[in-house]
């Protein structure tokens, strides 16, 4: 084979210069403040480099914030992509509903968290409308918790991160070639193989980052562990931790490990999840020249 | 699932869709057809005419609006493809990109739960009959089109369907590698005998592949027959068209005997042979390449209007003093302006009733 006839000089793509505002948003909102809290956190009030962190790890409020938030991140983003797998592979088809029902499923992403929370405590409260209805039609007469308490602040979760899941994951679905699934049908695979042989593994990418994505966002849960949860107890997360050490002790260096501290376990966790994306298929899902 | 028949029936097959307002289009009108085992059946037409829509209903994708599909005495339009367990190849192969090639082969086996020494046994088989040894551990997008058009076909026929579909698997392939693939199909019908529907748009491709040949347009059906029948003796006009005939005459009808018709317009008298029953205006069709340049009968004066030239002959365009435009296919390469006698045999002017819009 003779060399190509004419290529192209290693010139400057102009085009790369588009990245440069975002670049330098990047640096100045993101990348210096994070360096400075880094060295804040090794900066402590009192004591060696680590003091903060030898701090935070035998402090009894507040070592125990990563597995409290733990406990509602997990099960928030779990049943979140669960829910959001089977409801988005019955919309991965154009049908009347879909519209409406996509739209029904993603308005809670337009509220905030807190007018979420404000609604569900009329709502869930002990004398809100799901606890009256209940006690009229006689069939739970107990009183209900579901605000101020682990329950409440799991369900604000599941509220506020749900659309967001759902929508990423259809978009996972609605990319992958319904040939496929009639290629398997003609070859004998009845429903439930379709979806097993064929939508689970392309899938499976794609429900990794969207699991990764809501995680982070519930890790990092604050406004409604405040509101609807029980801050002082069952759900003292890991963020309310940071809040009152910078803002209530003004322990700024204090704050900025435990901030670290919150993006470490995030870090762990994604890249656990990232990491057991590689064993799966990743490319194109489409069978063959389109 | 049936591993042999001896008759697919499909009895006026109707797939009608939802279009614009409350109206409903037929995409496939009223096709009846049989077919009998062992057959090599190309549904032929222009993109559009309902041919796919049929391979899918007989495929169980797509639900009849009406009529019924039988295999020998058992219904089968009201089965779901898994059921049926007819093998097809997909216009864009549809192979699954996230399993190696032997994986895509024996996901039908697996499918009917074969044990893996069968599975094994039969996938290599099957490579080994389409030729793709040495590729089975590499996935669908490490190989070229060729080779997954060959996967795609063996995926179709390891599970020994009674019945091959196979919609527009060319489609996608150059020019070359059509051909190639095109005589590897017809080998593997040849060697397996299994009865195969092929939908394509390319007259040349159903002419060397078929059977008989189910010609549609607009979902109907238009003329079912062998090869040789459908290219010469075209049972209408649309599908003479379709079919090569390029030369559509308007003339009116002078007489006819003996299902021949003498026919006029001004400056022009042609012979030919009526196909179908004729009013007082008749529409011949001729094809480019029976039309001669030099004197015979039914002689047309004309002029050399251009000239494409393609290497074993030329495409000539020629214009008579009327006005009327003859494509002439011919082995004689006259210059552009000259002035050129043309004629054709009475047996090779089909003849047809005027279309009504004209």
């Amino acid at each position: 084979m003779a060399a190509p006839l004419h290529t192209r000089a290693a010139g400057l793509d102009r085009t790369l210069f588009l990245v440069v505002p975002a670049a330098l948003f990047m640096l100045l909102v993101f990348v210096y403040p994070f360096l400075y809290g880094l060295m804040l956190s090794f900066t402590p009030t009192e004591g060696g480099a680590l003091a903060n962190y030898i701090k935070f790890f035998t402090t009894d409020n507040l070592w125990p914030t990563i597995g409290t938030t733990l406990k509602l991140a997990m099960p928030a983003t779990l049943i979140n992509v669960g829910l959001a797998i089977p409801i988005a592979y019955q919309m991965r088809r154009k049908s009347p509903y879909q519209k409406w029902v996509t739209t029904i499923l993603v308005v809670p992403i337009t509220l905030g968290t807190v007018l979420i929370a404000e609604g569900m405590l009329t709502y869930f409260g002990p004398r809100g409308w799901l606890s009256q209805t209940l006690q009229f039609f006689h069939l739970y007469e107990g009183p209900i918790r579901l605000t101020h308490n682990y329950w409440g602040v799991l369900i604000s979760l599941i509220i506020s991160g749900f659309p967001f899941v759902f929508l990423l994951i259809l978009s996972y679905i609605t990319g992958i070639d319904p040939v496929l699934a009639r290629a398997a049908a003609t070859l004998g695979a009845d429903p439930w193989q379709q979806f097993k042989q064929i939508y689970w593994p392309l899938l499976i990418p794609g429900i990794a980052m969207a699991f990764c994505l809501a995680f982070v966002q519930a890790f990092s849960v604050f406004p409604s562990a405040v509101l609807l949860g029980a801050p002082q107890g069952p759900t003292r997360v890991i963020s309310i931790a940071a809040y009152e050490a910078a803002f209530e002790q003004y322990d700024y260096s204090l704050a900025s490990a435990i901030a670290m501290l919150m993006g470490f376990v995030q870090l762990i966790i994604v890249a656990f999840v990232l990491g057991m994306r590689r064993v799966f298929y990743r490319g194109p899902v489409t069978g063959g020249k389109g | 699932m049936k591993q042999d028949f001896s008759q697919l029936r499909l009895d006026k097959v109707t797939r009608r869709f939802a279009a614009a307002g409350a109206q409903s289009i037929a995409a496939l009108d009223n096709m009846t057809l049989t077919v009998e085992r062992g057959e090599f059946i190309a549904l032929l037409g222009p993109s559009g005419c309902g041919k796919s829509t049929a391979l899918n209903c007989i495929a169980g994708l797509l639900a009849l609006s009406d009529g019924s599909i039988c295999l020998d005495e058992e219904r089968i339009d009201i089965l779901p493809p898994e059921k049926r367990g007819f093998g097809m190849v997909f216009q864009n192969y549809a192979l699954f990109p996230h399993m190696t090639v032997r994986r895509n082969i024996g996901f039908g086996l697996l499918m009917r739960g074969e044990s893996s020494a069968d599975i094994e046994r039969k996938v290599e088989a099957v490579v080994r009959l389409v030729q793709l040894q040495g590729h089975e551990d590499k996935l669908p997008g490490q190989l070229s089109g060729g080779q997954q058009q060959r996967v795609a076909i063996a995926r179709a026929i390891v599970i020994e369907p009674p019945l091959v579909l196979m919609d527009e698997p060319l489609s996608n392939l150059d020019a070359k590698l059509r051909l190639e693939m095109r005589a590897e199909i017809r080998r593997i019908h040849r060697e397996l005998g299994r009865t195969t529907i092929y939908v394509t748009h390319d007259q040349d491709e159903a002419l060397s592949l078929a059977d008989r040949i189910v010609v549609i347009k607009d979902g109907r059906v238009q003329q079912i027959a062998p090869p040789a029948e459908i290219y010469g003796q075209p049972a209408n006009l649309d599908v003479a068209r379709f079919m090569g005939y390029r030369n559509v005459l308007s003339l009116d009808v002078a007489s006819q005997a003996d299902g021949r018709a003498q026919l006029s317009s001004p400056g022009l008298r042609l012979q030919g042979m009526i196909k179908q029953p004729l009013g007082a205006k008749a529409a011949a069709a001729i094809r480019p390449e029976e039309l001669i340049v030099g004197d015979g009968p039914n002689a047309i004066d004309g002029k050399i209007e251009n000239v494409e030239y393609s290497g074993r002959d030329s495409l000539l365009d020629v214009i008579t003093p009327a006005g009327i435009r003859l494509h002439v296919r011919s082995v004689v390469h006259p210059a552009v302006g000259a002035q050129v006698r043309l004629s054709v045999p009475p047996e090779r002017v089909l003849v047809y009733p005027a279309e009504s819009n004209q």
